[in-house]
């Protein structure tokens, strides 16, 4: 079943009296449980796709539908919870001066679930689920590392206990290790919790480790649409293919991909 | 707590610290550690008037026999009051200013910026002055005088940290999730600017008694018999260099309250930073 749907989604922006099309005419859909991944190169128009998703600005034209019903400009509560937000930078994504049980809280209270006692509890259950220890609610976000930080933004999305939550490079800004680590989370909690994922990356080896399928956005158009394994294995744009080279080698299997990737372009 | 320690530990900001405590002790202890706890009237004492310092009059005595120490004394009490009604009405107007222009933006942040650029361009003692001179000099008036040119640098002052708050990221979040502009404003965004504004609530307690003392200087502040650090200079200023203790005692007393009110603002910018 399609949980949300783009339909011929266009944002102009204007900047000094020119007129800049971030995103041309989108449409695609996304599918209840699957991970569906946007990919493209920084200016692409992925950040300005999950902006619109999420209801920070409205679309220049064209349609966002959620459930079958086209998203309203403003968006009634409901809407909101269901729709939640990870961010790529764990450092700027808590505030310094509130702590972390505040900041998993505020989705609990703005949206008026629970009493005070099941607000508490539902964060330490948010910051177990992530594998936070409880105890951290109290902690302000600075005694966290990046990583640490990254899993309570995940709580933050989860603890209101969304249908669809948009991922926005929320693995960049950390190193390899905890990468991966949090990839694991991040697949572990859509089993569990039959989430639905829109993952914006550039990073194609994350690509694969989490998408179903995935979106290839070049200047603010789509230009390849597909199960991720088709368009690893066969891409048709030289987009694509140009994305996939740059990944860094990191195995075996990466080499032998390029070789043939190599080897067909030559 | 921490930011105490990270005070006491820098010698400059604890003698700010040290001078702060003595200047409020002071002023509250007035009526019962002065020496001549009634100075602080129309007390007239003719056969001991205009003594130099001496163990009975540790800084002199003024032109009407009054204890000069006891009027710096309950001068300091004025000095703190006025600082701290001003500081009081200006800081939350200024706040909610910058807070408001700089979170919205657009045309919300050019209509009260704009607003707060007015009252900027005008000279802050010339405006008192302005004002004074139409209204009583009483010490409501410069109360009202000073707060009236003092509210906008907070209002820039907090402007400046909520423009560049307002890209960051938890605030990005919490308009996802939809919190309030209210919540985002005064429980996101404030806490961040607390710092700055509790450091220059500091430093400007010893300007708000400069301007204070300028203005009963010039004769349009604190009206006698009320014991003022500025007017007490400003009638002494006519017997120097003979009566020196008329002029340097009250005008020690306005340097050591500035210089400590400068030192621990400076000392709480550094422990408040080091803290964040």
């Amino acid at each position: 079943m399609t949980l949300l749907a783009l339909k011929n989604v266009t944002k102009t922006f204007r900047v000094n009296q020119r007129e800049v099309h971030a995103v041309r005419d989108v449409s695609f859909d996304v599918r209840e449980g699957e991970c569906l991944a946007i990919v493209g190169e920084s200016g692409s128009g992925k950040t300005t796709l999950a902006n619109m998703i999420l209801g920070l600005f409205g679309a220049t034209s064209g349609e966002i539908h959620f459930r079958d019903s086209a998203l309203p400009a403003r968006r009634p509560t409901e809407l909101r919870r269901q729709i939640q937000f990870v961010q790529q930078n764990p450092l700027s994504a808590l505030n310094a001066k509130r702590s972390v049980g505040a900041s998993v809280r505020l989705g609990l209270e703005t949206y008026r679930i629970g009493e005070r006692a099941a607000r508490k509890a539902a964060v330490e259950a948010a910051l177990e689920a992530v594998g936070l220890e409880p105890e951290l609610a109290r902690r302000p976000p600075g005694a966290l590392s990046g990583g640490q930080r990254q899993r309570v933004g995940i709580a933050r999305a989860l603890a209101v206990e969304p249908s669809l939550v948009v991922l926005d490079e929320p693995t960049s800004a950390l190193d390899v290790l905890v990468q991966a680590r949090v990839l694991r989370l991040l697949n572990e909690l859509r089993a569990a919790k039959k989430l639905t994922y829109v993952f914006i990356t550039h990073d194609l080896a994350v690509v694969r480790n989490i998408a179903d399928r995935c979106v290839v956005l070049k200047e603010g158009q789509i230009v390849e649409m597909g199960e991720t394994t088709a368009i690893f294995d066969d891409p048709q744009h030289d987009y694509t293919r140009n994305l996939i080279r740059a990944v860094p080698v990191v195995d075996q299997t990466e080499v032998q991909l390029r070789d043939k990737l190599g080897r067909a372009n030559d | 707590m921490r930011a105490l320690r990270i005070i006491v530990r820098n010698p400059m900001s604890l003698l700010g610290l040290i001078l702060v405590g003595i200047v409020v002790l002071s002023a509250l202890l007035a009526p019962w550690i002065a020496p001549y706890p009634d100075h602080n009237g129309a007390v007239v004492d003719f056969l001991n008037n205009n003594r130099a310092p001496s163990l009975k009059n540790l800084m002199g005595t003024d032109l009407v026999g009054r204890d000069i120490l006891s009027r710096i004394m309950y001068g300091y009490q004025i000095s703190l009051v006025l600082g701290v009604i001003v500081l009081a009405i200006a800081t939350p107007i200024g706040t909610l200013f910058g807070l408001i222009a700089g979170y919205r933006g657009g045309w919300v942040e050019i209509v009260l910026m704009r607003i707060v650029d007015i009252f900027l361009s005008i000279p802050p003692l010339v405006l008192a002055i302005a004002m004074m001179g139409v209204l009583e000099p009483t010490l409501t008036n410069a109360m009202l005088a000073v707060t009236l040119m003092w509210w906008p640098w907070y209002a820039r002052l907090v402007y400046s940290i909520a423009r560049g708050e307002r890209e960051e990221g938890y605030v990005v979040a919490a308009e996802v999730i939809g919190a309030s502009t209210w919540h985002i404003i005064f429980r996101e965004i404030l806490p961040n600017c607390l710092p700055a504004i509790i450091t220059k609530m500091t430093l400007d307690m010893g300007f708000v008694i400069i301007i204070a003392s300028s203005l009963s200087f010039l004769g349009l502040g604190v009206q006698p018999p009320t014991p003022d650090l500025g007017s007490m200079v400003a009638e002494g200023a006519r017997y120097l260099p003979d009566s020196w203790w008329l002029t340097v005692f009250p005008g020690l007393s306005i340097l050591v309250a500035v210089f400590g009110f400068n030192l621990l603002g400076d000392g709480l910018r550094e422990a408040l930073e080091v803290q964040s």
